[in-house]
């Protein structure tokens, strides 16, 4: 046997010895490695982790969302929607129709499906009603934008339903009263790190951010505090009226950037900078180059 | 000659003789006006990148002059107004008031940014001529390391170039290179520590060191290998396809005056100018809206630029395995991805002429390039090579991916995990039977469709129109053109 | 093991016979030498090709114009210099190809490639070189002492280096010790109060460098049943709210990212994420990873409430902040 391993390593073949040699050792060094490497830990995706796992806590955890909408702050403006009785009946009809099966017949939610709404406020309705995010097709789907399945006079009736259950007043801000370099800096701070320095949109593990070319000033205040989805949520204390106003001007702004250097090519950075230098200027030069030279066959 | 012509004839021949007086080259002149540049166009690929390096010394000359390497804090009063009273480094001010203020800044700025990006750009795809036509075989060997040596100082000098301006991407940026250095197993900490100034962001000696790297040391030394890498050339000759009247101890082309020396000044004013028109429309690099750099503050989506690329991917993709000792993280994370890969993937080209000799037993000199299709197995190797690194240099940018097509990034990141190993292999096997039936047919890859156009008649009876493989054989001669050996696939002439 | 060895003997026999069938490749053989003659010389005489010439040139001396006029008038806009400048090349480029293709005359000349190995000479310069030496007795005394000087001069030429850099110590030094505030990017102290569910805040120490690498702090407060710290830091999250460095150990970004689920049954747990990477680690486990490149925990900082309600530091880090290196300080798991 070791006769056998020795001639198959000593045998003159075409892949020379060095070669195999230093095969060994790489193999060698990842099999070493392999074993030094810890097991990786698996991504821990849904729904694990909302209660301590071994005690098990009281069911009414699951009815309640686990961080509540902020409100507006005292003394800062809030929204008001439109509420009557009719409107209300209106929204318990839609309600009914689009929401219940999910959320419960009276908004108390259902465990392991969707939260309560009791106390959440207009500001949550308006948000995930306005920019389509809800009515979700899969509860445990990600809300993204869409157009919105209500029109306005049917939103404030659903909001007018769903408020009446209690929850904080809807926040409001107005951009114009905000300073733009206040609102860059703090969206530098406390917003870039998901939705990019540009309001561009990114990612996180597991889910998609998305960009804010299309909020509106209403939708950004309630959704900073609120916290949509996956999105933290900041008070009055942290991001106070002034900086939510300077947010949303920025953020409005990031519509069309100051694009000094010509064509922003999305603002997101060296990736269209790449496909630029390669398939807009590299080739312009090969192809420059092709009618300078020339090609195979042509010599005379 | 009418009267115009004697003037400039005894004009020039007086320069000529005056210049002779003096430094006696008027020989050394004749050869090079008289010198043959074998004028394929994949053979101007190398000059591209030259010129390109000419941009970027002209366009730096004007940003040294403006940059200012400092890193005390400073708050902002000029005229972009998102950044008014914002806390910032000297250097980032410097380059925003460029960007800003100073008439036509910002177009040398970026066009200096662009010609970074299409340097290395055209080195790698001269890179790859090189590879797969066989050039880097002797006696090309030497200009072949010299080459591979200038594409990582290019690298470095680029990222170098962009980490100089202390905007919060580059800075991100700064801090993976400073946990890469960090991560070299024994002087990891030493070495970064050495290169810093002590711990990130480092001392106040820091940027202007980088700076001096930047806009002396390294292209100082590219300059010397440039001419180096021109000089060898010059001496060896260039090497040239097989073709008619072409042989290995000659060389076909053009002389360099008149015809050659227009071209290839066209050639460098069209680099000049393609990125001259990039740097006024197409904006790269805006720093004022990334915003200073601080090691709180990080954004979604950051990337390095394109070169740098390939090392995110391999740092996104690696799993967390770092090996630990007794205590001491012998080698931490970041040098599988950012140390280990790059040094492997230079490591295989440097050794490639060596490999080569070692399996085809060729230690000839050779002239003739090969068309990548006569050597399907090192063609089909290149390729499975390249796809490796193409794809770890895409896995860069499985984030927008997830964003724009909504495919988780946890799966993305482990099924490339495999597919790195799987698609390397496929694309070798579909390689190289690609190169041996394109031997076989000896058609052109894309041009020059292989079939036939028919057409029914009113009776049914169908009838050919054209007729594509009977028109080649009818343009070319019966016989096998004189210089050709019967069986090797040389019956047609190239028709590259 | 009789039979193992028949069976590996049987394998390789069959492997070498494959090979062999196929067909080995050989360096393929010299091209026949052919005796085709290139040259020529071609003089274009095409006058409508110098007009071009000349038109082109007179619009490249136009657009150059132009750049000069931007730059004066226009305040040297970026996007009409680069136009005029960049197309002034790009016609003068024009210019100079059809000059070189159409204009002058096209040659195609041969030239021979000179021997490169010339044997006499390789043996004259050995010979040259070797002369040189001699007479020389002890080549191998001058050799070894050379050799030990040599690597003498170079260390002495490599020891300024060592002036470049501090020592190692400051990798394991941070701002944050007992008893340093938490304040946040404007200067004002957090009040442990304002802390928030499903909120995260940057922390900077009070009286320190904000630039230090291991100033930046997340702050984020964890209901009770999410919280679950491993034994020895049980006490280190008063009222839930925990501390962990800002900077990524991975590869040193900061990290940005926080998700925190509105409904958590549907969704996935309250985690950190680094942009950089997407290493994710768990602030209500101590910081553990979860996904991504990084190698070890987030670190964390003890904190505690002082009297008047402001959030402080309540120790050092438990383990070093920042990215791994040889001499880190890491912690037990």
């Amino acid at each position: 046997m070791k006769g056998l391993v020795t001639r198959w390593f000593r045998r003159r073949a075409r892949v020379p010895r060095v070669v195999r040699a230093a095969l060994a050792l790489v193999l060698g060094t990842l099999a070493i490695v392999g074993l030094a490497a810890p097991i990786s830990h698996g991504q821990t995706g849904a729904p694990s982790g909302a209660g301590a796992p071994a005690s098990g806590g009281p069911a009414t955890e699951f009815n309640a969302p686990t961080k509540s909408p902020e409100p507006p702050g005292p003394g800062n403006p809030a929204k008001t929607f439109p509420d009557s009785s009719a409107l209300r009946a209106d929204g318990f009809n839609l309600y009914q129709q689009s929401c219940s099966s999910c959320h419960g017949i009276s908004a108390q939610g259902i465990p392991g499906v969707a939260p309560s709404l009791r106390a959440v406020g207009p500001g949550p309705i308006d948000f995930y009603l306005s920019t389509g995010r809800m009515p979700l097709e899969q509860p445990r789907a990600e809300p993204q934008r869409n157009s919105p399945a209500f029109d306005r006079t049917r939103i404030d009736a659903l909001i007018a339903f769903v408020s009446s259950f209690g929850g904080p007043a809807a926040p409001t801000a107005n951009p114009f009263a905000g300073n733009l370099a206040l609102g860059f800096h703090a969206f530098t701070l406390n917003c870039a790190g998901c939705h990019q320095i540009a309001a561009r949109g990114g990612i996180t593990v597991n889910a998609q951010v998305p960009d804010l070319q299309q909020a509106t000033a209403q939708q950004v205040a309630e959704a900073v505090r609120m916290g949509p989805y996956l999105m933290p949520h900041f008070d009055s204390k942290q991001i106070d009226q002034h900086e939510l106003d300077s947010i949303t001007r920025y953020i409005l702004w990031t519509r069309h950037p100051a694009d000094l250097g010509g064509w922003g090519i999305d603002n997101i950075g060296p990736i269209p900078e790449g496909i630029v230098a390669w398939f807009i200027g590299l080739l312009a030069l090969v192809i420059v180059a092709r009618l300078i030279g020339e090609r195979l066959g042509e010599e005379a | 000659m009418n009267l115009i012509e004697r003037r400039v004839h005894r004009r020039f021949e007086r320069a000529a003789r005056v210049t002779d007086e003096r430094l006696g080259v008027m020989g050394a002149i004749k050869w090079a006006m008289r010198y043959v540049f074998p004028d394929h166009w994949s053979f101007l690929l190398g000059e591209i990148a030259l010129y390109s390096f000419i941009v970027l010394v002209a366009t730096g000359i004007f940003l040294t002059l403006y940059y200012v390497p400092g890193a005390s804090q400073v708050i902002y009063r000029g005229s972009y107004p998102l950044l008014q009273g914002e806390q910032m480094s000297e250097a980032y001010r410097s380059v925003l008031n460029l960007s800003t203020t100073v008439p036509a800044g910002l177009l040398f700025r970026q066009v200096h940014h662009w010609a970074a990006d299409v340097f290395i750009a055209a080195i790698v795809l001269h890179l790859m001529r090189v590879f797969f036509t066989g050039a880097c075989r002797k006696p090309r060997e030497l200009n072949y390391f010299i080459g591979l040596t200038m594409l990582m100082l290019a690298i470095l000098e680029g990222f170098a170039g962009y980490s100089l301006v202390d905007d919060l991407l580059s800075g991100m940026g700064l801090a993976i290179a400073y946990s890469v250095a960090m991560s070299i197993p024994l002087v990891g900490g030493q070495l970064s520590t050495l290169i810093w100034g002590g711990p990130f962001p480092g001392s106040d000696s820091f940027l202007p060191r980088l700076e001096i790297v930047h806009v002396l040391l390294i292209p100082a030394a590219l300059a010397v290998l440039i001419s180096m890498h021109l000089a060898i050339i010059m001496r060896q000759h260039h090497s040239q396809f097989p073709g008619p009247g072409r042989r290995e101890r000659n060389v076909v082309g053009t002389p360099m005056w008149p015809a050659y020396a227009l071209r290839s000044i066209g050639l460098l004013l069209a680099v000049a100018g393609g990125l001259f028109l990039l740097g006024g429309l197409v904006q790269v690099n805006p720093i004022w809206q990334w915003g200073p750099y601080h090691p709180y503050l990080s954004e979604n989506g950051a990337q390095p630029d394109w070169y740098i690329g390939w090392l995110i991917g391999a740092l996104r993709l690696m799993p967390n395995w770092e090996l630990v000792i007794a205590g001491r993280t012998v080698i931490p994370n970041p040098f599988w991805g950012g140390a280990a890969f790059p040094l492997l993937v230079f490591g295989v080209m440097f050794a490639w002429p060596a490999i080569e000799r070692r399996v085809t037993h060729d230690v000839r000199r050779h002239d003739l390039l090969d068309r990548p299709r006569d050597r399907p197995l090192r063609t089909a190797i290149g390729a499975a090579f390249l796809s490796w690194v193409v794809i770890v240099f895409a896995v860069g940018s499985t984030d927008r991916i997830f964003y724009r097509l909504g495919i988780s990034y946890t799966t993305q990141i482990h099924v490339w995990r495999v597919g790195i190993w799987v698609i390397p292999i496929l694309v070798f096997l579909a390689t190289r039977s690609i190169c041996r039936s394109l031997q076989r047919s000896g058609a052109h890859p894309l041009r020059a469709w292989q079939g036939e156009v028919v057409r029914r008649r009113p009776d049914g009876e169908v009838y050919v129109v054209a007729d594509a493989v009977a028109d080649q054989a009818q343009a070319e001669p019966a016989e096998p053109p004189v210089g050709t050996v019967p069986g090797s696939g040389d019956e047609r002439p190239p028709a590259l | 093991m009789n039979r193992l060895s028949r069976l590996l003997g049987l394998l390789v026999a069959a492997r070498a016979t494959m090979r062999a069938a196929r067909q080995r490749p050989q360096p393929p053989p010299s091209r026949p030498e052919s005796d085709f003659d290139p040259r020529r010389r071609v003089v274009p005489s095409n006058r409508r090709a110098e007009t071009a010439v000349a038109v082109l040139l007179l619009l490249a001396g136009l657009f150059g114009v132009g750049f000069t006029a931007v730059y004066v008038a226009l305040d040297a806009n970026t996007q009409l210099l680069g136009i005029a400048i960049g197309g002034a090349l790009c016609l003068l480029a024009a210019a100079a190809i059809v000059a070189g293709k159409l204009v002058v005359p096209q040659e195609t000349a041969v030239e021979e490639r000179g021997p490169l190995l010339d044997e006499h000479r390789v043996e004259t310069v050995v010979e040259v070189a070797e002369a040189g030496g001699e007479g020389i007795s002890r080549r191998r005394l001058l050799i070894g002492a050379g050799g030990v000087c040599g690597a003498a001069l170079a260390t002495a030429a490599a020891t300024p280096l060592a002036s470049l850099g501090p020592t190692l110590s400051g990798l394991h030094e941070t701002p944050w010790a007992r008893g340093i505030r938490l304040l946040d990017d404007q200067g004002r102290p957090y009040l442990a109060g304002d802390i928030q569910v499903g909120a995260f805040y940057t922390a900077l120490p009070e009286h320190s460098d904000p630039e230090a690498f291991g100033a930046g702090l997340l702050v984020v407060r964890l209901p009770a049943n999410f919280l679950h710290l491993p034994g020895a830091r049980r006490d280190w999250a008063p009222d839930g709210i925990v501390a962990y460095s800002k900077i990524c150990p991975h590869a040193g970004c900061a990290i940005s990212l926080y998700r925190y689920p509105t409904y958590a049954p549907t969704s996935q747990q309250p985690a950190f994420t680094c942009p950089c990477h997407y290493s994710t680690f768990l602030p209500g486990e101590g910081g553990r990873v979860v996904f991504g490149p990084a190698g070890r925990s987030l670190p964390q900082l003890p904190l505690m409430v002082d009297s008047q309600g402001h959030l402080r530091a309540a120790g050092r880090f438990h383990e070093d902040i920042g990215p791994s290196w040889w001499g880190v300080h890491r912690a037990e798991s």
